[in-house]
């Protein structure tokens, strides 16, 4: 399977950084109160996630293993001022309602985890793509909070009146508690969910094999990330593949 | 005769008693009736006593859907979930829409009971997490109150003002407020049930309302005034609280000394909320805070066995 794309479905789906990975919980508790707001911060990060992933990925060479963080710090702050003037230019009124969020986005785990634990150590292309993913699970998972947030506690999505005027929105969802609950809820659901598939369609095998995804799996090297496919009829490949590892094993 | 039949070894715990939950939740039921009647009669509207079945029958409901759903043991019996609902419909001013108190008896059963394990796991106590939860999501209806027809703040925001009470109605009840705080005297007959049938220690209310009115009294700016202390212990949630919500068996220590801080814990926060806070009322907040301190406290007065501790 091509590797951009399963770095993307890795990002989306496998290791999405709020559902899963549980990363980046600051931004996701404090600006979601609404569906804008949580795109305004996902799109931003990925933004910076894509740009930093990509020039530490170029300099992964160059830069000394003793000094990498301050050194990935400098990057990922360097694209964080970028966004952070350009939003200030060009949608103030989005700026103002992330307000230090995105400042703060220079010390979101996830970017400097990617940085960390793909970045350094693949190509550029690879970890382009990763950034992509990543990113877009983030904005994914931040969106699907801001959308049941806003929905609950304003009646509204995306700014726009949804609910029959007889609701009372609950207010607590727009506030600090409501972020804790939304997301809890979120993340039981989707654990309910993949739960359920992996009970009818044994993926399970497959994602429990590689639950900690490619990038940290030390069996990396012998499957080259193709272990969990998305495409039709993965019970047949896994199976095959793991079954040939298992011979090339004996026979070595 | 031999030996083994004269001494009976069995492992602890030795002394047994015929109490049971639904007995005693059974029993603080009854001792809210005459808070919940008073506060019927007192409000005269329908929507006080829809209120009242509607936020209980809510709460027993969801406790026994959730278990269904869960497939666990269903729990309903033991009376528990019926005291959680009519605490929380007590704790609601009378002209709250009635799908309100049942979305609090729905989050305080699910939410704060039963996904932390249900009955004797919560945390915090369910029927004030759920009051906190509503004031929070619906300040204006929860804040809203009115008597014979007329709005205006409780006595308690009056006298937060500055401005004269009349103690004598806020003893028998006839003010504004929610539905079971306003009468001391029906809520006193309740507590004095509990008391008699030793369902409730005295430690924890004692503490708490001794410690409460030390507070005002330093701290009020009216010094040793018997009406102005009168007129903060029967005002408010304050009465209500102590005996029948600040005595509930799971989020309260079971050392004796433990009790007492417990006590002391929720007297000073409480008039530190209702002094310097915000808002009038504060008893609520400052129960379900040191609810959260509960296991610390128990930490630390947790008695040592005979034989241990002693010098180091």
């Amino acid at each position: 399977m091509n590797k951009c794309t399963e770095r993307l479905f890795n990002g989306l789906v496998k290791e999405n950084p709020t559902f899963v990975l549980m990363l980046g919980m600051c931004p996701t508790l404090a600006v979601t109160t609404s569906a804008v707001n949580g795109i305004g911060m996902g799109l931003s990060t990925t933004a910076v996630l894509v740009m930093s992933n990509m020039l530490i990925s170029m300099l992964r060479k160059i830069i000394p293993d003793s000094v990498r963080m301050p050194a990935f710090i400098v990057v990922v702050a360097s694209f964080v001022t970028i966004v952070d003037f350009l939003l200030e230019g060009f949608v103030p009124s989005l700026y103002e309602s992330l307000g230090l969020y995105i400042p703060l986005i220079v010390v979101n785990c996830i970017i400097l985890g990617r940085a960390e634990s793909y970045a350094s150590k693949n190509p550029v292309l690879p970890s382009v793509f990763d950034g992509i993913g990543m990113g877009l699970g983030f904005t994914v998972g931040l969106t699907c909070i801001g959308i049941v947030r806003e929905i609950l506690g304003a009646g509204q999505i995306f700014g726009v009146q949804i609910m029959p005027d007889a609701y009372t929105p609950i207010t607590i969802f727009i506030l600090a508690p409501g972020a804790f609950l939304v997301l809890a809820c979120l993340v039981a659901l989707q654990n309910k969910v993949k739960a359920n598939l992996a009970k009818k369609g044994q993926k399970a095998p497959a994602a429990a094999e590689c639950g900690e995804g490619c990038a940290s799996c030390a069996s990396r090297e012998i499957c080259g990330g193709h272990m969990f496919n998305m495409d039709a009829d993965p019970d047949k490949k896994i199976s095959g593949e793991a079954k040939n590892n298992k011979k090339e094993q004996e026979g070595a | 005769m031999k030996l083994n039949e004269k001494l009976y070894v069995s492992s602890s715990p030795h002394i047994r008693d015929k109490a049971k939950t639904s007995n005693i939740m059974l029993m603080v039921l009854i001792a809210l009736l005459p808070a919940t009647i008073f506060g019927i009669w007192n409000f005269r509207s329908e929507n006080a006593w829809l209120l009242v079945v509607v936020t209980t029958a809510a709460a027993v409901l969801a406790e026994y859907i959730y278990e269904k759903l869960m497939h666990k043991p269903v729990t309903i019996r033991d009376c528990s979930a019926a005291v959680t609902g009519l605490l929380l419909a007590l704790n609601l001013p009378p002209t709250l829409p009635v799908w309100m108190g049942a979305l609090g008896s729905v989050f305080a059963i699910v939410v704060v009971k039963q996904l932390f394990g249900g009955l004797g796991q919560n945390f915090m106590n369910p029927a004030l997490a759920a009051r906190n939860f509503l004031l929070i999501s619906f300040t204006g209806p929860m804040t809203y109150f009115v008597y014979d027809g007329v709005t205006g703040a409780t006595p308690l925001a009056e006298l937060k003002a500055g401005e004269a009470v009349d103690t004598m109605s806020m003893l028998v009840g006839t003010i504004r407020g929610t539905i079971g705080e306003t009468s001391v005297i029906a809520i006193m007959i309740g507590a004095m049930f509990l008391i008699l049938m030793g369902v409730i220690d005295l430690r924890i209310p004692g503490s708490y309302i001794v410690s409460f009115v030390v507070f005002i009294v330093i701290f009020g700016g009216h010094g040793f005034d018997p009406q102005y202390i009168t007129a903060h212990l029967c005002g408010g949630g304050l009465m209500l609280g102590a005996w029948f919500m600040a005595t509930d068996y799971v989020t309260s220590p079971i050392t004796s000394s433990g009790k007492i801080i417990y006590g002391i814990c929720m007297g000073l926060l409480t008039g530190l909320f209702r002094l310097f806070g915000g808002s009038a009322e504060g008893v609520s907040y400052a129960i379900i805070i040191s609810n959260l301190l509960v296991p610390l406290i128990e930490k630390i007065t947790l008695p040592k066995p005979f034989g241990k501790g002693g010098e180091k």
